[in-house]
């Protein structure tokens, strides 16, 4: 189990993979998985002008 | 046989295509962007242990890169960096599409605001004004006056980086409140979907909802040429139909998203992916 950096929440990141994107139940804040053991997940970066297709 | 798949972040179609590979039992390992240092005078072995690296990173600048040092050590890769680098331009993508003669809207390019001005006027009111890099349907302007053409233009100017300094300024297509989105695997195209909204811009990104779109003989004919013109590969077309001119290539992706496009095609399009850069390993093998 992780927790939120923004409102603490209880994230599960079971079945997850490292660098995956998901959303805080609670407070729908964007997350990035950063690891698996111990669970640990960060706000998701801020999109960047280059980003895309 | 072992691909590595090179991210920033894990989206849905780097989980589909994730999961297709597991399904078939294909070793593979996923690559962060961030944990790369590459030391360019020497190349790294660990490297060689892969058939293809499949870029799919989110940071076209930093894909560029990688593709680039990869293929310069000798690393398959898809897709290429030449590819992705006229596929990232809009300018380059444009240029590669008229020197084939394959439709496109009319274009003009100016660096200083008056000689914009006269572009946008040359070509009429409503225009469309892009950055030459970028996606997702971000800082596109419809100009509708000379008011709001000498507003942006002020923006661009004033708080703009270099690269919003180079105006690439497009005709506006009347299409029928929708685009089609073609993805090209290879020489076929694989299958395609409408992009369907209120709004003039008809990204997915902005909410477009997206349909199955019938693959035409001239469609796959049109996106193919297309696909061939910037080196082909993996791409995604995007076609305006214009009233009059029909068919015309707008804009072509080289690290396509899908996951809005399988449900409404029926097609497996990371499954598609994957077969393509497999068989290009096996026929490397076979050289």
């Amino acid at each position: 189990m992780a927790n939120c950096p923004e409102c603490e929440a209880e994230i599960t990141i079971q079945g997850l993979i490292v660098g995956e994107i998901i959303y805080c139940p609670d407070c729908n804040a964007e997350l990035e998985v950063l690891h698996l053991e111990p669970p640990a997940v960060a706000l998701a970066p801020e999109v960047e002008e280059d980003w895309g297709e | 046989m072992r691909l590595a798949i090179l991210t920033s972040r894990i989206r849905v179609e780097e989980k589909l295509l994730i999961d297709a590979l597991t399904r078939r039992s294909i070793a593979h390992a996923i690559i962060d962007d961030g944990e790369l240092l590459f030391d360019l005078s020497h190349p790294d072995e660990r490297w060689q242990q892969y058939d293809a690296v499949l870029c799919r990173t989110v940071s076209q600048s930093r894909g560029l890169a990688v593709l680039n040092v990869l293929e310069s050590w000798g690393v398959r890769v898809y897709n290429s960096a030449a590819v992705t680098a006229t596929c990232n331009d809009k300018l380059l993508t444009t240029l590669a599409l008229l020197r084939a003669g394959i439709p496109t809207p009319r274009t003009l390019l100016a660096f200083d605001a008056q000689q914009t001005i006269r572009g946008i006027e040359m070509l009429g009111y409503p225009v469309v004004l892009k950055p030459t890099t970028g996606s997702w349907g971000r800082l596109l302007a419809r100009i509708n006056d000379r008011d709001a053409a000498e507003a942006v233009l002020e923006h661009q100017e004033t708080l703009g980086s270099y690269q919003h300094h180079i105006h690439y300024i497009q005709e506006h297509i009347a299409k029928p409140q929708r685009d089609i989105r073609a993805f090209v695997v290879g020489d076929r195209t694989i299958c395609a979907i409408y992009r369907t909204s209120q709004h003039w811009v008809t990204n997915t990104a902005r909410g477009a909802v997206a349909s199955n779109c019938p693959v035409t003989p001239e469609l796959d004919s049109l996106c193919v040429r297309a696909a061939q013109v910037v080196g082909g590969g993996i791409l995604a077309i995007d076609v305006l139909e214009d009233p009059q001119r029909g068919l015309l290539v707008n804009e072509i992706n080289a690290t396509m998203e899908f996951r809005n496009s399988i449900a409404p095609t029926g097609v497996d399009i990371p499954n598609a992916m994957l077969d393509y850069v497999l068989s290009g390993v096996q026929e490397e093998v076979l050289r």
